[in-house]
């Protein structure tokens, strides 16, 4: 136990130093070995952890070493295992490692695959801290570990500009999250005294009442810190540019696990948002806004990895719904589900993406389904399990507990957002299907599809795909202790809601297929002219968001730097040096040489002088 | 009689080098080296055999010195050679000795004119900053002051660049001694006030720091007097509006200059407020700690916006350092034992990546030619392990947690917080800012399409094994900060006394004043 737990973000870490200090020693094979076996070996202490924990379900930690001791702020470096963590653990390990694997077939032949798994790997590590951590600030070094990391690889490929750029939004706009998440820790520890998260939990409730502001103000700006990493409302624009990193990156990082951090940190702090209950309500409202506003925009977008990136956002929404409704359980539920089929979803593009060498663009692929068996099986499972289709899915037990907590805790309007947003989602999912796997070939690419081969490309997918369907719903997150008590209600209206959610789901298919299989010509006739073109350019920009921010704060700010380019104060210091420069041409003027000047100037100096001494007396 | 050492011995070392050129072109490099490394052992033998924690029970007293020797002067008006050494001032000697064997290393081959006399330049330097962390006599201390200032002129003005746009390093260098030599002819004013001061009240001339702590001074008079040392330390800093000379001098400094002057010559300002001005001024500093603080704001975010706006390398990362220091500033005005904790954290920690980054920075000058980063771009597959180490150090220099940077900002933050929350809360936005410069610097040097064909060196060794220690220090000291912290934690412990009674006698005046 306490060797085993530190194992978890030990190996990946020892992954990394190896990675990093090989320079290229190892190549391309090696590396993808070195990259693989760490996090393998880190799922495999996690699985024995999983074994210890249900033998013996009770919380449990580590203490390595006192990070700072200065007076009384002496957070650890403290790891902590409860059911919670645990989840994440196995998330993060497992799946992280399907994903690891993978990319051994996807990066192959790739420039920089050394890079590639050393920051993974840090990912992995980080992510690992980000969940293990038993007080707030060890909490902070991961979530700006994983920060750090998603830069590094939205960015692999650095010789295009572009990504740079994507990566370093991404970067800065999580920032923006990141001081909030800060000051809330100062808040926190000025308040109560400790970071420790257990502490926190239980001085939580002995010095604030419910509603009280301060507690509000804190757990607001821990709001600002998940809304920046969850990629929600009004934080939400690097998610979409994000995708410029390699597919297992979008996979790992910006769909199963990074992106739900903030998901992680409400739920692992819901001892704090309870007291507040106005912040958790509007955590609620942006789940719900995010959700439907996200989804649109799915609706309107070319690229299969942008498609997939709004409905991360969207799922996100529907888990911040569920923690703003109270339904904390259903969150982690859905977080676990969500990164089965999101991850399946994203590699089964990565291997169409590859497959149709480097193709992208849904209008550009097409007819796919007979070439590349695999990915298809893997859309379409994903697919099922994102539109939550019933019974034989992962997604409806998850999303279907969402729904009922919202339902039976009262809140009316947020269960409509999520009823809408379901239809949304089986209608933008459908399109993406029948875009890329249906149709004719839009491209030479498209025609010359090759399918994937080898273990590294077929196991991954084959394992998330049994997750994707009911089969990974049996796993039950060990949650009971951790969180206080689902909302409870009548059997019949539980009931009464899967089949009505049920109903919209499937109805979203029906009204899908009929659209995009029977009406494909009518629909890009709409989407062409009038209020249908600007209603598709609205939500394929995703409603103007970066356009807004641009005016409102990226151009100001460009104006302000170019404005103080030259260092305007240390001019203005410089008028001193200025002075006692013009101060000595304009003396140096007098010396002309002539005699008779000289002459003048005395003369006049002395009667001067004698003037004021006249006066003066 | 170590503490005369570490001041005489680079001092004669310096000679040495000067002479040691007819030895032969690389004679003054290795005894420089050797000098440094010397002093760099001398300190940590210091620190691995004395005892600078807190000793229990202490409370009250003023802590004792370490070590302490003492020689007379001019005993007429009380001079002496006094020097003194506690936790606070070891932490920065032996920074002092690890940055100057980098100062060293680093200008290998980048000079090749009159080595002897640039090593005796930069050694006596050293031996000045060390002689300012050590003297506890005022006069002795002025005296290192000035002391530190001429070799750096020459440094600058014989051994710089010359930059575009008409900045020449003879302006730079006129530039950075006037401003350095007109605010401390401030501080000698402040000094010979409080010396006269302390005749006034006593009879008897002194320019010890232990007696003059205890001068009886008017309201009035201890807000002059703190504002004459106030000003000296802000330029030094530097604080905005007073650091117009450090990012000409930085930039126009060969780089073994801008590691010492970013690495410890700005310290020295930081050590000057915590030695000096806070402790012979508690109440007049906690008067005047909104305003600082305030300063220490602007100087935040005007340091960020002008790095984001900088094509030079060395003028980015000069322009950094204001940033930083503003942080520095907050801590020491916040005054609580957290944050000035933080504060020698943030100073270590801003010496090590500040002299990494400016030390990659030559290393890329001695590559490309060129500081101009429009000039870069895509450099990250041509220069082998370099970008790898800048991507760590400017990732450090942006606060990841992990780093020794993070540890120190944090702890200013979580300091000031329960003290002046709007100050800590709007410095939390300089993190983000922080985040705009540093990512804007990689972004615009090492991604992008490669502008040419071909890689160039790699490091060799010697650039190799700098920016592994230095890394490896960065990161140490970022996950176990702790034998830093006990180090300085007698010496802190004792400002924040002195700062929390100043705090405490003046909120029980006030009522006073009202009744």
């Amino acid at each position: 136990m306490t060797l085993l737990l530190p194992l978890t973000f030990l190996l990946p870490l020892a992954g990394t130093l190896i990675l990093a200090f090989s320079h290229t020693r190892l190549g391309e094979r090696g590396s993808a070995w070195v990259g693989v076996i760490s996090v393998g070996l880190a799922a495999l202490a996690t699985a024995l952890l999983v074994h210890q924990f249900l033998g013996m379900p009770e919380a449990r930690g580590v203490t390595l070493w006192t990070w700072i001791a200065v007076s009384d702020f002496q957070p650890t470096f403290g790891l902590m295992l409860d059911g919670l963590s645990l989840t994440m653990l196995g998330i993060i390990t497992g799946v992280g490692l399907l994903i690891h694997w993978f990319a051994a077939w996807y990066m192959h032949g790739e420039e920089g695959i050394t890079r590639f798994y050393a920051y993974m790997n840090l990912f992995v590590a980080s992510m690992v801290l980000l969940v293990l951590g038993n007080n707030l600030l060890l909490l902070f070094l991961g979530w700006e570990g994983v920060g750090l990391c998603s830069y590094l690889l939205i960015g692999h490929y650095y010789h295009t500009a572009a990504n740079g750029w994507a990566a370093f939004k991404a970067f800065i706009v999580t920032r923006i999250g990141d001081a909030f998440l800060a000051v809330g820790l100062f808040l926190l520890f000025r308040e109560l005294g400790t970071l420790n998260i257990a502490e926190i939990l239980q001085r939580a409730p002995e010095l604030w009442a419910a509603g009280d502001p301060m507690v509000e103000l804190t757990a607001l700006l821990l709001l600002g810190g998940a809304l920046g990493k969850s990629a929600q409302l009004p934080l939400h624009t690097w998610l979409a540019d994000a995708m410029a990193g390699p597919t297992p990156v979008s996979a790992l990082i910006h769909a199963a696990t990074m992106v739900t951090a903030g998901v992680y940190l409400i739920a692992r702090l819901h001892g704090v948002f309870l007291l507040a209950p106005d912040v958790l309500l509007l955590t609620g409202v942006i789940g719900a806004l995010t959700l439907l506003a996200a989804g649109f925009a799915a609706l309107a977008q070319t690229d299969i990895k942008r498609v997939l990136a709004y409905s991360t956002m969207s799922q996100i929404g529907y888990m911040f719904l569920a923690l703003g409704v109270g339904g904390f359980e259903a969150a982690i539920f859905h977080l676990m589900t969500h990164s089965f089929f999101k991850a399946l979803l994203f590699l089964s593009a990565g291997a169409v993406i590859v497959s149709c060498h480097h193709e992208q663009d849904i209008r550009r692929l097409g007819g796919l389904w007979r070439r590349l068996p695999l990915a298809y099986t893997g859309f379409v499972v994903g697919g099922a399990a994102l539109a939550a289709l019933p019974l034989v899915t992962a997604g409806f037990y998850s999303k279907d507990e969402i729904l009922w907590q919202a339902l039976a805790s009262g809140h009316g309007e947020l269960l409509l957002a999520g009823l809408l947003g379901a239809l949304l989602t089986s209608l933008y999912t459908l399109r993406l299907i029948i875009g890329i796997f249906h149709g004719n070939p839009g491209s030479d690419n498209a025609r010359r599809a090759e399918a994937g081969r080898g273990l590294a490309h077929g196991l991954p997918l084959i394992v998330l795909v049994l997750l994707s369907t009911f089969l990974g719903a049996w796993f039950e997150p060990p949650l009971v202790e951790v969180f206080p008590a689902p909302h409870e209600g009548g059997e019949g209206w539980h009931l009464a809601l899967e089949i009505m959610a049920s109903g919209v789901a499937l109805a979203g298919i029906a009204l899908g297929a009929w659209l995009f299989l029977r009406r494909g010509a009518w629909l890009a006739d709409v989407a062409s002219h009038g209020w249908g073109a600007r209603l598709w350019r609205l939500w394929h920009h995703a409603w103007g968001f970066d356009a807004g921010y641009d005016r409102l704060l990226v151009r100001p700010y460009r104006g302000l730097v170019e404005w103080l380019r030259n260092d305007v104060v240390d001019a203005v210091v410089g008028l001193v040096a200025r002075l006692a420069w013009w101060l000595h041409v304009g003396l140096a003027r007098t010396q002309t040489g002539k005699l008779r000047l000289y002459a003048a100037s005395m003369v006049v100096g002395a009667t001067l002088m004698l003037l004021v001494m006249a006066l003066a007396t | 009689m170590a503490l005369v050492w570490l001041i005489l011995i680079p001092f004669v070392g310096g000679l040495l080098c000067w002479q040691g050129e007819r030895w032969g072109e690389q004679s003054p490099r290795w005894i420089a080296l050797g000098t440094m490394l010397l002093v760099l052992l001398i300190t940590l033998g210091l620190w691995w055999y004395g005892d600078y924690r807190l000793p229990p029970g202490a409370e009250a007293e003023a802590v004792p010195w370490a070590i302490e020797w003492r020689a007379a002067w001019i005993p007429r008006f009380g001079i002496e050679v006094h020097l003194a050494l506690d936790g606070l001032s070891l932490v920065l000697v032996a920074l002092t000795g690890l940055l100057g064997v980098l100062a060293v290393l680093c200008s290998w081959h980048e000079i090749g004119r009159r080595v002897g006399f640039f090593h005796l330049n930069l050694l006596w330097i050293l031996a000045g900053v060390v002689g300012v962390f050590l003297a506890i006599d005022l006069f002795l201390f002025f005296f290192f002051w000035e002391m530190m200032l001429v070799p750096m002129y020459f440094l600058i003005a014989l051994w710089g660049h010359s930059g575009s746009t008409g900045r020449t390093r003879i302006g730079a260098a006129t530039k950075f001694f006037i401003y350095t030599q007109a605010s401390g002819l401030l501080m000698l004013v402040a000094i010979l006030g409080l010396v006269f001061a302390h005749h006034h009240a006593t009879g008897e001339y002194t320019f010890s720091y232990a007696a003059l702590r205890e001068t009886p001074l008017s309201d009035e008079l201890s807000t002059w007097l703190m504002l004459g040392f106030f000003f000296a330390f802000a330029v030094k800093l530097p604080v905005v509006p007073f650091h117009g000379w450090l990012p000409d001098a930085h930039a126009q400094a060969p780089t073994a200059g801008s590691v010492d002057l970013a690495g410890i010559l700005l310290k020295t300002a930081a050590y000057g407020m915590l030695r000096f001005a806070l402790p012979l001024f508690p109440e007049a500093s906690q008067a005047f700690a909104p305003v600082a603080m305030g300063l220490g704001l602007v100087g935040i975010f005007y340091g960020a916006l002008l790095a984001c706006g900088q094509q030079d390398i060395k003028r980015l990362v000069a322009y950094t350092s204001i940033s930083h220091m503003g942080f520095v500033l907050i801590g020491i005005y916040a005054g609580s034992e957290l944050a000035l904790q933080g504060v020698v954290v943030l100073m270590v920690a801003h010496a090590f990546s500040t002299s990494a980054l400016f030390i990659i920075s030559g290393q890329i000058h001695e590559r490309l030619h060129t500081r101009d980063m429009r000039e870069m771009g895509g450099l990250w597959g041509r220069m082998g392990s370099l970008p790898g180490f800048m991507l760590c150090f400017v990732v450090a220099s942006l606060g990841m947690p992990g780093t020794v940077n993070f540890v120190g900002e944090f702890m200013i933050l979580f300091g000031s917080f329960p003290l002046v929350p709007w100050v800590a809360a709007i410095a939390s936005a300089g993190l983000v800012l922080a985040a705009i410069y540093s990512l804007l610097l990689m972004q615009r040097v090492h991604y992008g399409p490669p502008q040419g064909e071909g890689r160039f060196a790699d490091l060799d060794r010697r650039e190799y094994a700098m920016m592994l220690g230095l890394l490896a220090l960065v990161l140490l000291l970022g996950l176990f900060p702790q034998p830093l912290l006990e180090t300085s934690g007698a010496t802190m412990h004792e400002v924040q006394r002195l700062f929390s009674d100043a705090s405490a006698f003046m909120s029980s005046t006030e009522p006073m004043g009202d009744s």
